[in-house]
């Protein structure tokens, strides 16, 4: 037997202007997103630094109070629709389909449409600010009956804005969502059966999953908001008999799932990147995955936790309260399992683990927080304070953004073809985690002794944990310099990687870094048996070895 | 070891098969799609029973004979469409296209009858809770009935192109099962709004 095409001979030809335009390589759209993303991210942490800037001090002195409003709830919006979600979308476009072996996407057109309306609704989300009256003001949730308030009577307005790209975002994720559950189940490798796939893909499956069932909510729910807005409805105006409340459910319906969205790649990576940095298989594989699925199931039936105290019933408060505090039994699962994995490993603690470890460390942290605040009474009691602010900073940037500064630290010289630096790495690591619990731990304190959220000044009392959490916050903003630099001059003129730099199993370290465009094209290796076969000296796919000497020799000879 | 062979180039490969994951897309979105509507049924659902004064003043409640006669011709076009369908397989274009035109005739009517009636009512859009959410949800759902007659009016355009229909065109497949999810939205609708006053 031979092995006549693979790998294929570098072409040349593949210049850099293939990234600004309407391209529909999977690996190609995976950097756009990721790219406008971190633009979108820096623009949403500026304004989180206006807004750490501005609680510094107990008056509001840095910005008037409306313009406050606009800016967390613009800061909110952008993080989550115009940084998360895409940047998680450009993990799965680059992991999803060389962690497979598929040579692109199921739907590739669908995939470039689905990136191009990100621009497009962040644009339109960003000209907001231009119009009369400014950005929504309501918060990222937009609640009724504020969000439904347009005291200038111009048909153009801020939340009108807001809603229709919130809405456009959710189309864009739909298609995006129905590109990776097909890709994923009829698109892998010959031998790749389900409980051989990575667990990345098993989380991307499980988050696309929830994307489909939660979202059309959201998205009917925003219809009848915009309804309310410009043509008067009243489906949440109580004086024409409408529910406020009603927008409440669908949006929580979406919202709450929406944060599982977010973490379950993320427990995707720690269980891709905790084997490979500790040398042992993962722990558990079977229960990791299904874990996934079961978060889903639960995910489903929680959401009412954040409505406590929004006069439901007292049988859903327990209900609800039930539901999720069982969530922490297959996230526990999880925790359990990267621990198995890293006990007795041998640990080599590079810029991507340190990522892991930290994101671990925080999300353990959130996960107690989080129990608390689905104890009714408790929650209650801190309902819209700071203690709910700081529990969801640990979640979404403690955990998940440093779950994927690790992603993208480890898969870097995959797609880019070049190594990041380790040492600004690790000075971007330790910035972020000291950044991260300084601005974040000093919340709950807050909360506790009572203070709002959403407000730009504050009783004195709260003035020191303020001050330490905006010092966190300014570290954080610093952060992201060493992180840039690295990213930018190690794609202009890092250090060429091989195919394999961390000595990693997988399907996608099997193809050269960075891969062609059509990945394994027609010669797809045959898995023959489970991910994170570390330390068993068992091969992955049939003709590893030639794979393998195959990639050596064209290293060798570039 | 060696006795087993890689797929050589040109052999075919999973991989190659990519029109075959238009359907699996295709009924994933359909899935997908089910929540707005469950959303708006849940929505409706919990107004209307929480409403202390549902109908609109003046209004007494529905007519609901015509809304019945323009459900059975829409419910009937599941069935012509699924004749089409079978006609196609069996590679007998005339009568295809016989039965699909007839099925487009029939969602056409659904439409014809549905705008008959909303000129008829003697509450609109902004009429409370109830024209809102009646409305909103017969619109929506009569834009699924226009979206689908504009598809299947494309794939009988398609169906004319020589040799386009022999083997694995999707395109009617997925057609006629878009207009059959179109109508159990329609069932549940009817329903909810007509049957459930
Ligand atoms: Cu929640």
């Amino acid at each position: 037997m031979t092995i006549a095409t693979f790998p294929p001979e570098p072409k040349p030809d593949q210049g850099r202007s293939r990234y600004f335009g309407f391209c529909t390589d999977a690996k190609v759209i995976g950097i756009q997103y990721i790219v406008t993303a971190f633009f979108f991210f820096l623009i949403g942490g500026l304004l989180a630094m206006v807004i750490r800037g501005e609680l510094i001090t107990p008056q509001s002195d840095l910005v008037d109070r409306a313009v406050y409003n606009g800016i967390y709830t613009m800061h909110g919006t952008i993080m989550l629709f115009l940084f998360i979600f895409p940047v998680l979308n450009g993990l799965n476009n680059l992991l999803i389909p060389t962690m497979i072996g598929a040579p692109d996407m199921a739907f590739p057109r669908l995939n470039a449409v689905a990136f191009w309306l990100v621009p497009i609704f962040g644009f339109l989300l960003m000209a907001s600010f231009f119009v009369p009256g400014g950005p929504a003001y309501s918060g990222w949730w937009s609640y009724p009956p504020v969000s439904i308030q347009n005291p200038l009577g111009h048909l153009i307005n801020g939340q009108g804005m807001w809603i229709t790209a919130v809405a456009l975002s959710g189309v864009s994720s739909i298609m995006g969502a129905i590109n990776f559950v097909t890709t994923i189940l009829r698109m892998r490798a010959p031998g790749m059966t389900l409980f051989r796939m990575p667990v990345f893909c098993w989380t991307a499956l499980a988050a696309q999953s929830l994307q489909l069932i939660g979202l059309p909510a959201l998205t009917g729910g925003a219809i009848m908001l915009l309804m309310d807005l410009t043509f008067g409805t009243s489906f949440y105006r109580p004086e024409g008999g409408g529910d406020p409340v009603l927008y409440q459910h669908f949006f929580w319906f979406y919202s709450h799932p929406a944060v599982y969205v977010i973490i379950l790649p993320v427990f995707g990576v720690f269980s891709e990147l905790f084997p490979v940095y500790s040398r042992k298989p993962l722990f558990g594989y079977l229960y990791v995955a299904l874990a996934s699925f079961i978060i889903v199931g639960l995910g489903l039936i929680v959401w009412v936790h954040h409505m406590f105290p929004s006069g439901v019933a007292q049988w859903m408060r327990n209900l609800f309260m039930v539901t999720t505090m069982l969530i922490a039994v297959p996230t526990g699962v999880k925790v359990f399992a990267w621990l198995g994995t890293l006990w007795g490993g041998k640990l080599r603690l590079t810029t991507p683990m340190l990522f892991c470890l930290g994101g671990l460390f925080n999300f353990v942290f959130a996960g107690i927080t989080g129990i608390m605040l689905a104890t009714v009474p408790v929650d209650i009691h801190v309902s819209n304070t700071y203690f709910v602010v700081g529990h969801f900073h640990y979640v979404i940037y403690g955990a998940a953004v440093m779950g994927i500064f690790a992603a993208i630290y480890h898969w870097f010289p995959k797609f880019i073809g070049r190594m990041p630096y380790e040492g600004l790495g690790k000075l971007h690591f330790l910035l972020t985690f000291i950044g991260a619990n300084l601005n974040f731990l000093p919340m709950h304190p807050l909360g506790l002794m009572g203070m709002p959220r959403r407000v730009s000044s504050y009783d004195p009392e709260f003035t020191f944990w303020n001050v330490v959490a905006s010092l966190g916050a300014f570290l954080l903003g610093v952060s992201i310099i060493p992180f840039l630099l690295n990213m930018l001059s190690a794609w202009i003129r890092g250090p060429k990687a091989t195919h394999n730099p961390w000595n990693a199993i997988g399907l996608e370290w099997l193809l050269p870094s960075p891969p062609p465009e059509d990945n394994f094209g027609e010669d797809v290796p045959t898995v023959i048996s489970r991910p994170y076969g570390y330390g068993s000296g068992q091969p992955l796919v049939e003709h590893q070895d030639e794979i393998e000497r195959r990639l050596e020799l064209m290293e060798a000879s570039a | 070891m060696t006795t087993t062979t890689l797929p050589q180039p040109g052999a075919p490969a999973e991989h190659e098969e990519h029109p075959k994951h238009n359907l699996t897309g295709f009924i994933i979105f359909l899935c997908s799609e089910s929540v707005i509507f469950l959303a708006f049924f849940s929505g409706y659902a919990l107004l209307k029973t929480s409403a202390l004064n549902w109908l609109p003043e003046g209004v007494e409640g529905l007519e609901w004979q015509t809304p019945l006669v323009n459900t059975i011709v829409l419910v009937s076009s599941s069935g012509t469409i699924a004749l089409a369908e079978y006609f196609k397989n069996r590679e007998k274009m005339l009568l295809f296209r016989g039965f699909w035109l007839m099925s487009m005739a029939m969602g056409a009517y659904f439409l014809y009858g549905q705008a008959v009636e909303w000129s008829g009512l003697r509450f609109g859009f902004t009429s409370g809770t109830f024209g809102g959410t009646f409305y909103l949800l017969t619109g929506f759902h009569g834009l699924h009935v226009a979206t689908g007659i504009l598809l299947m009016g494309l794939m009988l355009i398609k169906s004319f192109i020589p040799g386009n229909y022999q083997g694995g065109e999707q395109g009617v497949q997925a057609t006629s099962l878009f207009w059959h999810f179109v109508d159990v939205i329609w069932i549940i609708l009817f329903l909810l709004i007509y049957v459930w006053q």
